[in-house]
């Protein structure tokens, strides 16, 4: 897959906010795998590191309240819904000060002031609960799209194939988007199919899918505009196929052996933050002067999230009974 | 002013006048609308709230879950009607993962205001599949809270609440009863979740039961009094959150409890109760718990099994003589 420059057909505010996004994510997830590391981070933990491309080319084709629910490998696309980068930090400390003050750690962030809806650990569960937000969408006579997005592990879960069919059946305004990053934990996309084209799934439903190139923040801003477009008129769902790659392992636990160095190299080339900055730069669309300001200020603030997520206070223990019911006065057993 | 009504007609009204309430609350599965509900329960709520809120759904109660909880989070309160809990078996991963975690996950930002409805128990001959009781499996988590009645009064008041509770409600009927009939006011009211309810009063022994283990539990209480044993029994009616404290007055006063339980023996309904009264009624007991539960097998289809398998008068009242050591 090569990934061209185009002459750009976007302002200098698009491309230096895609930048910013994109750069923001990569720093923050190099920084979580860091303090991982250093065991200030705990649990099951999904980095997003060269997949930033699908966040920032889908935040700049939304509107402000279109809901987006996604799976548990969720940092960049909080950071993008608006949870900023000390809330999310302080998460992965466990910190009440925390997104969810401590209770959802790396695969749950929630932000419902932007109709974030996080978050979640079941592969492909959050698929069908995609297409009943939209639902509710449709329902209070919004103009909303939800966008429900997994990787290409769900692809292969039953509630994907249930969701698909209603969500036609009722035309319901979702867009669909497949991360295929080529592996569902330690297993390629080929092994676990006879269908390899992930988009084509949709054409069983009768429902536009598309294959689009992940690694290029253009084109994926184009697909979005595409697909939430058709979803808005009330033409009903659009399937996006977004073909990208992760650097790193599945998840922190995995040194991801099942692939090939050269095959890794190969996407590091067609890198999205590293185009994006060459294409600002060549086609002079800013200085060197205005990204060098964005990886300052992107520098101080995961540095700054680091800080406050270390001097943040931990929850008390009687903080674990709380929101498991909105009935206040629920009679919990001893 | 009360007239009869049937339990398939108190549990219609029940979602209709809540229907007519409040314009969030929409009913969604399989063969609701068109077809007018598999059991009947949902007969001309079609017409009378259209397609938009009566929504037929196809055979995949794992989506249609999952989109009755994704309806939920934004806004919505959507009634899930399940034909039998045990085609939610399916569904269980949006129920216990999904509805049940959502506010906890979102440290309080999103609640799931759903109810997930449907017969639970054995129906007849219906063989392993479509013969269990699901009260304890639910009950287990928490997060959702269980409903379990056959009574046409508490049903209709009890679904109205369940339906306007900001929490996941997990609402269990049964198919043999939903002809079953009784006195149901005609004016509105409502049952708070989590009471239960002495349906008849004694003083030798305390009978727990709920759903239609209920009429098993009355119909041996009856015979009971023929011999002149006087059994008190209560009614759960919710089963998460249980209303221990009835439980734990009435055993106070007899001294003695059966509980007549369609779960399955092993950690089912009647493993908590026993362990709840052990604890706070301990000096209270004149005698060990008895319970009857279904038989620890999987229910087959001819008669013989289901005579063999489900609690009856006859074994309550030997488990109440049991308790008695009569």
């Amino acid at each position: 897959m090569k990934t061209t420059v185009k002459k750009s057909k976007y302002s200098k505010k698009t491309y230096l906010e895609w930048y910013r996004l994109m750069l923001l994510i990569r720093r923050f997830e190099e920084k979580t795998l860091m303090m991982y590391g250093q065991q200030k981070i705990r649990g099951f933990c999904h980095v997003y590191i060269g997949q930033e491309a699908v966040a920032a080319g889908m935040m700049s084709a939304l509107k402000p309240l279109d809901p987006i629910i996604t799976a548990y490998r969720v940092h960049g696309i909080a950071l993008a819904k608006g949870i900023s980068a000390n809330q999310v930090m302080a998460e992965l400390y466990g910190k009440v000060t925390g997104n969810v003050k401590g209770k959802g750690g790396s695969m749950h962030y929630y932000n419902k002031a932007t109709q974030f809806y996080g978050g979640n650990g079941i592969v492909g569960a959050q698929i069908p609960q995609g297409a009943g937000i939209a639902l509710a969408e449709q329902y209070k006579g919004t103009n909303n799209v939800c966008v429900t997005m997994f990787g290409d592990g769900a692809a292969r879960q039953g509630a994907l194939y249930e969701a698909f069919n209603m969500a036609m059946t009722w035309k319901l305004p979702v867009v669909f988007v497949c991360e295929n990053n080529g592996y569902a934990m330690g297993t390629s996309v080929e092994r676990t199919s006879n269908v390899h084209d992930l988009y084509k799934i949709g054409a069983a439903f009768d429902m536009p899918s598309e294959a689009v190139d992940g690694m290029s923040v253009e084109t994926v801003h184009e697909a979005f505009t595409k697909a939430t477009k058709h979803a808005r008129s009330g033409k009903g769902p659009y399937f996006l196929e977004l073909k990208t790659y992760r650097y790193k392992g599945h998840s922190v636990s995995d040194p991801g052996k099942y692939r090939k160095k050269e095959e890794v190299q190969e996407y590091k080339d067609i890198d999205p933050v590293k185009v994006t900055e060459k294409a600002i730069l060549s086609q002079k669309i800013a200085s060197e002067k205005d990204i060098q300001k964005i990886k300052d200020a992107i520098k101080e603030e995961v540095a700054a999230a680091v800080e406050f997520a270390e001097n943040s206070p931990l929850p008390t223990p009687e903080e674990l009974y709380k929101d498991n019911y909105v009935q206040e006065d629920y009679p919990f057993l001893d | 002013m009360s007239r009869i009504i049937t339990l398939r007609d108190a549990l219609r009204e029940a979602m209709s006048e809540e229907m007519r309430r409040d314009e969030n609350v929409l009913l969604m599965g399989e063969e609701v609308a068109q077809y007018n509900g598999a059991y009947k329960v949902s007969k001309g709520m079609l017409d009378e709230f259209g397609a938009k809120r009566v929504i037929d759904t196809p055979i995949a109660e794992l989506g249609f879950a999952g989109i009755g909880v994704g309806a939920a989070l934004n806004g919505l309160r959507p009634i899930v009607e399940f034909m039998t809990w045990n085609f939610a078996v399916l569904a269980f991963d949006q129920i216990v993962n999904g509805a049940a975690k959502y506010l906890h996950m979102s440290a309080g930002q999103y609640n799931c205001p759903i109810v997930f409805r449907g017969p639970s128990g054995a129906a007849g001959q219906l063989a392993q599949q479509h013969s269990q009781t699901f009260e304890s499996w639910m009950a287990n988590v928490p997060g959702v809270k269980v409903v379990s009645t056959t009574d046409p009064y508490d049903a209709k008041g009890l679904m109205k609440s369940a339906i306007r509770d900001d929490d996941p409600v997990c609402f269990m009927e049964s198919e043999v009863a939903y002809a079953d009939k009784g006195e149901v006011p005609e004016e509105e009211y409502l049952i708070p979740l989590g009471l239960a309810d002495i349906k008849r009063y004694g003083d030798d022994v305390t009978i727990v039961s709920y759903n239609k283990m209920m009429k098993v539990a009355m119909s041996a209480a009856e015979e009971l009094a023929k011999d002149g044993i006087s059994a008190e029994v209560v009614d759960l009616r919710t089963i998460r959150p249980m209303d221990y404290d009835t439980i734990i007055n009435s055993v106070k006063k007899t001294n003695r409890l059966v509980v007549v339980d369609e779960s399955w023996p092993f950690a089912g309904v009647s493993s908590e109760i026993s362990h709840q009264v052990q604890r706070y009624a301990f000096d209270y007991l004149d005698a060990p718990i008895v319970r009857v539960n279904a038989k620890d097998t999987s229910l087959g289809y001819s008669s013989v099994y289901v005579e063999e398998y489900l609690p009856n008068p006859k074994r309550v009242i030997e488990a109440v003589k049991q308790a008695m050591y009569v």
